[in-house]
């Protein structure tokens, strides 16, 4: 296993992903296995390459005139929350 | 038989009153009813507002309007952002989430007339390659229900199969149009990067979704891309590039193109595979073409490399549910890390927690220069070896997928047998390439898909040669026994 119980643990809670006593084993063994197996790219021979991060070349991410686009919609997009009150998000208490 | 008629017959019928929208949306909604309990390759069926839109785009006709798409009926991928309708991605999730607004290849078929019918059903936020992921319980291949359809798309696919609608949409990221296009015998058209709008569209890895069509011809699916491509200023990875008349380009004769055999798509293929597609070089050959044999030294690392690359970019996206704004939250949270750590350990699918823990370790402080970095310089390897191969050919060719439709639970507890499904597809989406799968043949009455993959923006051209392939075959109008 090139992944322990611990190091999953660590993951998981940084991903803020509760995971069940159950599932784990499985998590562990079937990471372990996309970690070896993507382990694969150690053998490529990459010299000086540019890491690329957009699939199309010379394309530049592009500014808009700072004008309002966007009407207030709140009402519409709050109905979709689990808690809302006087417009907004309800959370348990995060400050005493 | 309106389900047989292809979209072009389908207007004309429309145009000279054969027919309105309303008979013709009915005749889907009914086949829906009938057929699609054994399928279970829709999430939502929208069948009211489908008569009303339907009822409209008859008005619109009566008006003097002749859109080819005006009244015609369609399915979404549950992916697609529908104003008033629940979007759900495939996960608990978003179960409740009725979306407030439209995506844009859900506003632009609708100001072109197109009627939906409902949603598909498709892998949970798109990660699978067999639809078993979905919570909605996994889709079944029209041509064997004990077989998957592929996936992520396999809703779209299956449907669009089935004739449960007279086109699909869906979202290919690694393979999700292609793959299940091939498994379940429908043309499947995943676009250049950019070319189709992202807006709207609930994102897995941004830098390599992208939206296309699943049809039952080239023909259909060039009619289709012409609605939904073109520039979307909401989308900033949206590329401005007029967008060709892709019907009109149809029919061009193919002599003196050069088609490229891919070598690393036939190592270790099946003989049955590898006969199909010689079979599918030959008529290639018959319409003029020359084929040469090239090699992408590189492509053999495009799975580790996606598998990287998707789900780092996966783990970024999904953390938008947080179980405060929409979607599911968990019940009597303690704290506000109790909240985001049980709403997204209990909404989120068992491959989707899969995916977002391999990202976040491959991003992760001590290993983002070994996995994700390494990852970025072998994906920009990969697409120069693409570029130096279409320097010699106009076109590439290969197989969709190494095997036909597997059996539902065969792969589905080994992740990395079920990733390899898309060994074939993956490199034209690290390289934002177009590429197309459609219909060659049968192995043990299933069928199989030959791919096409062609350079940025050569949508026309994939799309032609594919009609051109399905005007000497007859493999694209083959349906499942039951669903004719």
């Amino acid at each position: 296993m090139s992944l322990t119980r611990q190091d999953v643990e660590k993951i998981a809670h940084l991903a803020r992903l509760s995971i069940t006593e159950r599932e784990m084993p499985v998590y562990v063994t079937s990471l372990s296995s996309i970690v070896d197996f993507v382990d694969e790219l150690s053998r490529a021979q990459i010299g000086n390459v540019e890491p690329m991060a957009h699939p199309l070349e010379g394309q530049h991410q592009r500014l808009r005139p700072d004008v309002v686009s966007e009407s207030d919609n709140h009402e519409k997009y709050q109905a979709n929350a689990p808690a809302v009150q006087a417009g907004l998000y309800v959370v348990p208490r995060v400050i005493e | 038989m309106l389900h047989t008629l292809s979209i072009g017959e389908l207007g004309r019928s429309l145009n000279s009153g054969q027919i309105s929208s309303v008979e013709l949306t009915r005749v889907f909604l009914a086949r829906i009813e009938r057929l699609n309990p054994a399928l279970n390759a829709l999430i939502t069926l929208t069948a009211e507002r489908a008569l009303n839109a339907a009822a409209e785009a008859d008005r619109r006709r009566a008006a003097g309007e002749q859109g080819a798409l005006l009244g015609i009926p369609l399915i979404h991928k549950d992916i697609f952002c529908t104003d008033g309708v629940r979007t759900s991605c495939g996960s608990r999730m978003l179960d409740n989430f009725v979306a407030p607004y439209d995506a844009t290849v859900v506003t632009r078929l609708k100001a072109a007339g197109a009627v939906m019918l409902g949603k598909a059903n498709m892998d949970e936020f798109a990660m699978g390659s067999s639809n078993e992921t979905s919570f909605y319980g996994p889709v079944k291949n029209p041509w064997d229900t004990t077989k998957v359809p592929g996936g992520s798309s396999g809703g779209s696919a299956a449907a669009a199969a089935a004739r449960l609608a007279a086109f699909t949409t869906g979202t290919d990221t690694g393979g999700s149009i292609r793959q299940p296009a091939a498994l379940t015998g429908v043309t499947g058209v995943k676009p250049t990067y950019g070319r189709v709008s992202r807006y709207g569209m609930i994102a897995f890895a941004s830098s390599l979704d992208q939206a296309g069509v699943f049809a039952r011809s080239a023909a259909d699916a060039a009619i289709v891309l012409k609605a939904m491509a073109g520039f979307d200023p909401r989308d900033s990875t949206s590329v401005d590039v007029p967008v060709p008349d892709y019907p009109a380009t149809l029919g061009e004769p193919l002599k003196g193109l050069k088609i490229g055999l891919l070598r690393e798509f036939f190592d270790g293929l099946e003989a049955r595979n590898t006969a199909l597609i010689h079979d599918a070089l030959k008529i290639y050959r018959g319409l003029g073409a020359e084929t040469v044999e090239v090699s992408l030294p590189h492509l053999p690392l495009s799975v580790p490399t996606y598998y990287v690359v998707a789900p780092a970019e996966c783990s970024s996206n999904l953390s938008r549910f947080d179980g405060v704004r929409f979607g599911y939250r968990c019940e009597n949270p303690v704290d506000l890390l109790d909240l985001y750590k049980r709403s997204r350990g209990e909404g989120f699918g068992a491959e989707v927690k899969r995916r977002i823990m391999t990202g976040t370790y491959v991003l992760s402080a001590g290993y983002f220069d070994a996995y994700y970095l390494k990852a970025q310089k072998v994906r920009r390897l990969i697409t120069d070896d693409f570029r130096a191969a279409f320097q010699q050919v106009h076109l590439l060719i290969g197989p969709t997928t190494p095997t036909p439709a597997f059996a539902i639970g065969a792969k589905i507890d080994d992740p990395v047998t079920m990733y390899l499904n898309d060994i074939y597809t993956i490199g034209a989406n690290l390289a934002g390439l177009p590429g197309l799968s459609l219909p060659c043949g049968f192995v043990e009455g299933l069928p199989m898909g030959l791919q096409l993959i062609g350079p940025h923006f050569s949508e026309a051209k994939l799309l032609n040669a594919a009609h051109l392939f399905q005007q000497a075959t007859d493999w694209h109008s083959r349906s499942p026994r039951g669903y004719e």
